[in-house]
């Protein structure tokens, strides 16, 4: 932080007239861009009273949709984790061919549609795709049904928890973890002793993140889920689903449960990033200084 | 160099092989597949026909628009964060993540709400004449919002890294403040901005839950590419989904390949220690 203090010029930027100006633009685009669309949720929710929103919200059709969206995170999340832990650790404490070809497949849902990634779960598990008469024929249905959905919500967070922890254990080297195992702690003990407390902030911070996104996939979760009401709709499937059937105080009252997800995961972020989690992140995977041996290094930045 | 001191490699590769290959490559490499047993001629007549030319200029016009917008006021967020210090401005700070917090559907009706004619901002611009909803401008605001966040994160730490001195140089060469920003400050930044914005920019052609509810999806002039996949899948068109899927899928990959290379070079700037 460079705060300008009296013996040194004002920097750039920094005349008055111009810094009141360009404040008071981009915060009224902030009210503009980020904060109305949050507070005309909140509006419209509550636009025909609590009454109308707290039967809105217990309509069972609404608590199967949230009690959907609950059980795709309480399975897709930490099979996600320890997916997390596992890719990291595999690339930030060893060296082996083809690792940086890995880091950029695990990356690679990140810049993918959803939509194409929910057409490309259809041609795997549908009738039209490589599995689907084989598991219609054993009579194991995946697509429109919970399973396609937790597949396709693992596919769009798969790099979640990764990406938060790679470049924190790159950074962090692999010295304590040599020390622990040479003083005889098994693998197990070195990971919950050692490189867990290290992590912890970073990888809950991961979690977080990656809840957020499962509780909120549309896209994917759309072509895979069938859209059967009261059956298959998780909660952004069914604001759509209440929203195009014009009941408008429903949709926004289901939408303003993910609003309140939203909100608390950015206030779980800024209480994490206070604990330093989030921070290695900014500089992109594998660019952090590394301490391991200098040909893995130079393997790796080159 | 096979020196692995530390156990649980077999284990740990293992897991992220086997979850990998099942959840990502599996089902991208079946698309691959179901597009690519088409036959030259099926695919090209499927992804050049009309309708779909059209969705991949409406995709990328808007997607160039809201990149535009975010490439100003991202930096001018960026900006304001990093070098003043006033009242709320850790709050504003933390608000910029909310379009990545915020479910994409959520934000699409809220979107909508606020744009269509009878809405907070819809109908102060309904009488000047502009309709945003349901009309390719509707499609833009809901890229530019949900990948508002990308250039103010990628702009940001570089403009805190930025060494005053730098500045002070300028300065004592006697340099105004526009011209120390354009010749100094923004070459220093460009790296990162270039970056942000293919960032921004892939976001905002893969976009479908924010858009399909402000977009009014009428083909040929409001339909996305990804929601055209959509379509041709409920009328069980199954090849044409592969194949338009597949065009988004090249797309992606080109563009994660243009951020790569952004992004290594943005990092032999902002590498420093």
């Amino acid at each position: 932080m460079n705060v300008p203090t009296r013996n040194r010029p004002p920097r750039v930027g920094d005349a008055p007239a111009f810094r009141r100006a360009l404040i008071g633009i981009v915060l009224t685009f902030v009210a503009i861009v980020i904060i109305a669309p949050l507070a005309v949720i909140g509006y419209q929710a509550f636009s025909q009273g609590f009454a109308v929103y707290a039967a809105a919200i217990s309509h069972p059709d609404t608590l199967h949709a949230i009690g959907l969206t609950v059980v795709t995170a309480l399975i897709a999340v930490p099979i996600n984790t320890a997916f997390g832990v596992a890719a990291a650790w595999a690339i930030t404490k060893f060296d082996f061919w083809g690792r940086r070809f890995l880091l950029v497949v695990i990356e690679i849902p990140f810049s993918i549609s959803p939509i194409v990634a929910g057409v490309a779960y259809l041609f795997v598990y549908g009738l039209q795709g490589l599995f689907g008469p084989a598991l219609e024929q054993a009579d194991v249905k995946i697509l429109f049904a919970l399973p396609g959905i937790v597949l396709a919500s693992m596919f769009v967070t798969a790099p979640f928890v990764a990406r938060e922890l790679i470049p924190l254990m790159q950074a962090q080297g692999r010295d304590l973890e040599e020390a622990a195992t040479s003083l005889g702690a098994s693998g197990w003990r070195t990971f919950f002793s050692v490189t867990l407390p290290n992590i912890r902030w970073a990888l809950l911070y991961g979690v977080v993140l990656c809840n957020a996104r499962v509780m909120g996939e549309f896209g994917a979760v759309s072509v895979v889920s069938g859209n059967i009401r009261g059956q298959t709709n998780t909660l952004p499937l069914h604001i759509e689903l209440l929203y195009h059937d014009y009941q408008t105080a429903g949709a926004f009252a289901a939408a303003s449960i993910l609003a309140l997800l939203a909100v608390v995961t950015l206030i779980a972020k800024v209480l994490l990033e206070r604990q330093g989690a989030g921070r290695a992140r900014r500089r992109p995977a594998l660019a952090a200084p590394v301490a391991a041996p200098k040909t893995a290094s130079a393997e790796i930045s080159s | 160099m096979a020196r692995r001191i530390l156990p649980g490699f077999p284990l740990a590769l293992g897991i992220t092989l086997v979850y990998v290959s099942i959840i990502v490559v599996l089902p991208l490499g079946a698309l691959v597949f179901k597009a690519a047993s088409l036959g030259f001629e099926d695919y090209w007549r499927i992804v050049s026909s009309p309708r779909a030319v059209a969705s991949y200029r409406v995709t990328a016009l808007s997607a160039l628009g809201a990149t535009a917008f975010n490439l100003v006021f991202g930096m001018a967020l960026a900006w304001v964060l990093v070098r003043y210090r006033f009242p709320g401005r850790r709050f504003v700070d933390a608000l910029v993540d909310l379009p990545f917090a915020l479910p994409t559907a959520v934000a699409g009706i809220a979107l909508t709400t606020l744009f269509a004619e009878n809405g907070w901002f819809g109908s102060v611009l309904a009488e000047i004449c502009v309709k945003v909803a349901y009309t390719p401008l509707g499609i833009m605001v809901a890229m530019a919002f949900t990948s508002l966040p990308f250039i103010v994160r990628t702009v940001q730490p570089v403009l805190e890294d930025l060494d005053p001195a730098l500045e002070e140089a300028a300065q004592t060469l006697g340099g105004s403040d526009r011209s120390i920003f354009l010749r100094v400050i923004l070459p220093l930044l460009a790296p990162a901005l270039l970056a942000g914005l293919s960032l921004s920019f892939a976001r905002s052609l893969g976009e479908f839950g924010a858009i399909i509810f402000i977009a009014g999806n009428q083909p040929m002039s409001t339909e996305i590419t990804a929601l055209l996949a959509f379509i041709r899948l409920e009328e069980y068109d199954y090849q044409a989904a592969a194949a338009i899927a597949s065009v988004l899928l090249i797309t992606a990959f080109l563009m994660l390949a243009v951020t790569n290379i952004l992004q290594a070079r943005a990092l032999r700037y902002t590498a420093r220690g």
